[in-house]
């Protein structure tokens, strides 16, 4: 016997299976949900005049030179093209008020970029959503600035009234408090974003119907503040179903539930764990709405949630185990 | 009929270019090498010497292990030579080089199979050389002798890997032998209910078979319809499927009372129990974007990847990548002198644009991969137990029941090498309870 020539091909690739994937990749997901967003950015810029559409470009922009300038400078290959900076910077613009400060927005963007996610590994390493820690350092930096509302004054046509959001006004007087049919179609203070449901929900369903992500998390997450604002509405004498429907419509109840706790890296894998999650978003943020000195938690609420995540995941992945082992013995047997 | 559960499954392209092509029979190529490893278990010794004269059938090679079956010659010529070389999975294999003498005389000794009791028909399947055509190489005498009450016997035509349609064809053409072979099987198996499982995007061949099942008046056989999505084919997604049983890895088949057998080896033994002649010859689809022609051919096992892509036009372009099986599961190989075996059901043959894979980039947690798992298993989570080393999670996450159908790694955004994780995983699995 001899043995025959076995060099092989040099120009053949041998890679083990599937040799086929997916068009599907990281930045078309991320596409989608930019896609999703546009609604929400278009009603804030209705509603609060088309400064929300520059403080959005500005983000976006910030955004993209945080995350090139830092991979440029650690001799990291490019991931621009995953576009997650840019779903980063839009979030972040959608939870601004329209009237702060370009260079403000700019240190939120460098916040959730830099300091959340590059730092810590880049996507799919950061801890909590970049987006809400954001927010959250620019309203405990800039306290006046992030919470100089603006009603919607139709746009191009009248110049913009500063007012409270329905949330502010409930913690001093709950008489003033605005229609829910205002509340839900957006015609009340807030940020770009999160006033106008309907805006949000088309958002929302189309990125359910094309199975960016689940619907475990937003509807568990608006159930449990829906629930929660029932039961102290009628507690409080205050019409259950009345505050029920105003604790969903007001603050970033929605925007949160659809945009901020989807995000896959800092909510859990499994399905149990996100349901555990939404629950724990809404929970948290209907606490401190009502027990707390501030009016609005959905931000609050995320971040906590985002670091409870990988305590959530742990358990569920435990359970797993256990039950893949109990059936192995059985299998055993 | 259709599933009452379905399993997870993802969409592929079906790139079934080949199915509207009837069958072409290659002419006898010059060489063919033939090798002794042609099925699960223990390779064949040679039984032939160099300079000895074959004919087509002649038997060249055999083994006393348990789950081998003959190999046969698959042209007419001299043995000239008999080599060691590296096979596709990359251990040794030993290959017997007949060159053919241009006459293609079958062997005179061959005589159809006298069947009088259930060992006649078992030594019978056992001397065709007869295993599992669509991909497994399992000896079909050893699944015909499970020792167990049968009660299903599943047909399997699913073909849900891409671009093959190999079992198609010749469930088109070869009806006939299809279902005499199947009845055969069903008969010694002492099955009493048959299940032609067929993918919806095969109207013509479900409708043929209802025909033919009304016209011979056949009962207990019925064609159950799945859905035209990877990986319904796969034995243990079938049998859930049609029967309702999970049938977990390292359960066998047979203890559920459930054999499944590939379309193409029934119609095998179809034809075998009326003229005798071994399996020496298979359909292959030969396709890919390097290929000037795709089609389906008929040619002798051991011809070379080569000689069946000549015979398809050649190359279009350079070859970046040769697959022996689908895109899915096939495996990649390293050179095209290798040759083909029983259990190859598609050479394809693709240039640099379809060969290269893009990047793996972060994993983002979207849980794509779990929903993408017919079991319902944990790719992400497998995948970081494998970069841990973690055998007691892999243990509890199952890995076992993995059986790499690569449809994780197929829906993955990331482009990540999850199918190829949990091989490795399986692996260090199985080392530790060596240890």
């Amino acid at each position: 016997m001899k043995a025959a020539d076995t060099a092989g091909d040099p120009m053949l690739i041998v890679n083990a299976s599937p040799h086929m994937v997916t068009k599907q990749d990281t930045g078309r997901v991320m596409g989608s949900v930019l896609l999703a967003l546009i609604p929400a950015l278009l009603a804030g810029a209705w509603y609060f005049g088309p400064r929300a559409l520059l403080l959005a470009a500005v983000c976006l922009i910030t955004g993209l030179l945080c995350e090139g300038i830092w991979e440029r400078l650690m001799k990291q290959p490019s991931t621009l093209g995953d576009l997650s900076a840019c779903v980063t910077g839009l979030i972040l613009a959608l939870n601004l008020p329209v009237t702060l400060p370009f260079w403000m927005a700019a240190i939120g963007c460098f916040t959730a970029i830099v300091i959340v996610k590059m730092l810590f590994g880049g996507l799919g390493r950061n801890f909590a959503n970049p987006a809400i820690v954001g927010r959250i350092v620019l309203l405990l930096s800039f306290p006046t600035q992030m919470t100089a509302w603006t009603l919607p004054g139709r746009a191009f046509t009248a110049d913009a009234v500063s007012g409270a959001t329905p949330l502010a006004i409930l913690a001093e007087d709950a008489l003033s408090l605005p229609s829910l049919t205002d509340m839900f179609l957006g015609r009340i203070g807030g940020t770009i974003g999160e006033t106008c449901v309907p805006a949000i929900l088309i958002g929302g369903a189309y990125l359910i119907l094309r199975r960016i992500i689940s619907p475990i998390i937003p509807v568990s997450f608006l159930g449990t503040v829906f629930v929660i604002g029932c039961l102290y509405g009628a507690l409080t004498g205050q019409g259950g179903l009345t505050m029920g429907l105003f604790h969903l419509c007001a603050g970033g109840a929605f925007f949160g539930a659809f945009f901020c706790a989807t995000d896959y890296v800092t909510s859990p894998v499994t399905r149990g764990g996100r349901l555990v999650f939404g629950i724990g978003c809404g929970a948290v943020t209907m606490v401190i709405r009502l027990f707390c000195s501030y009016p609005e938690g959905v931000s609050f609420a995320i971040l906590f949630m985002n670091i409870l995540t990988p305590l959530i995941d742990r358990y569920c992945v435990s359970l797993i185990c256990k039950k893949g082992n109990k059936k192995n013995e059985s299998r055993q047997k | 009929m259709t599933a009452l559960r379905l399993l997870n499954s993802i969409h592929a392209p079906h790139h079934k270019n080949t199915a509207g092509k009837p069958i072409a029979d290659m002419p006898l190529p010059s060489v063919v090498k033939i090798s002794m490893s042609q099925n699960i278990g223990a390779p064949c010794r040679p039984l032939v010497s160099v300079g000895d004269a074959v004919k087509i059938g002649t038997v060249i090679g055999d083994s006393d292990a348990f789950l081998s079956v003959p190999v046969h010659a698959s042209l007419s010529g001299t043995v000239k030579a008999i080599e060691t070389r590296r096979n596709a999975a990359g251990g040794d294999e030993t290959v017997v080089v007949i060159v053919s003498d241009g006459k293609g005389e079958w062997d005179d000794s061959l005589t159809p199979p006298v069947i009088h009791s259930h060992d006649d028909f078992i030594k019978a399947v056992r001397s065709s050389g007869l295993v599992g055509l669509g991909g497994a190489a399992f000896p079909t005498w050893v699944k015909q002798n499970p020792g167990k009450t049968i009660q299903t016997l599943i047909v399997n035509g699913a073909e849900c890997e891409p671009y093959i349609t190999s079992d198609h064809r010749t469930m088109l053409e070869d009806a006939d032998n299809v279902l005499d072979g199947t009845l055969a099987a069903a008969r010694e198996l002492g099955a009493d209910s048959i299940f032609l499982a067929i993918e919806e995007n095969k109207p013509d061949a479900i409708l043929l078979y209802r025909e033919l099942i009304r016209k011979r008046q056949l009962t207990g056989i019925s064609v159950f319809t799945l859905k035209a999505r990877y990986p319904k084919g796969a034995e243990r997604v079938l049998i859930e499927e049609i029967t309702g049983k999970p049938c977990p890895a390292g359960v066998l088949p047979a203890s559920l009372g459930i054999i499944v057998g590939n379309v193409s080896s029934l119609a095998f033994l179809g034809h075998y129990l009326k003229d005798g002649r071994p399996l020496v010859t298979r359909t292959v689809t030969v396709d890919g974007d390097a290929i000037a022609e795709p089609k389906n051919v008929r040619l002798p096992i051991g011809t070379s990847l080569r000689d069946a892509a000549l015979f398809c036009g050649g190359y279009t372009g350079e070859v970046r990548k040769i697959l022996m099986g689908g895109p899915m599961m096939g495996r990649a190989v390293y050179s095209d002198e290798l040759s083909i075996l029983k259990n190859n059901n598609a050479i394809l043959f693709f240039t640099e644009k379809e060969a290269a894979l893009p990047a793996a980039s972060a994993c983002i947690r979207c849980g794509r991969c779990h929903k993408a798992c017919p079991f319902d298993l944990y790719p992400m989570l497998l995948t970081e137990a494998v970069d841990r080393k973690d055998i007691e999670s892999l243990k509890g996450l199952d890995v076992m029941q993995c059986m790499e159908c690569g449809s994780c790694s197929y829906v993955c955004p990331a482009h990540r090498p999850l199918a190829f994780s949990h091989k490795l995983g399986k692996i260090l699995v199985k080392e530790a309870a060596d240890s």
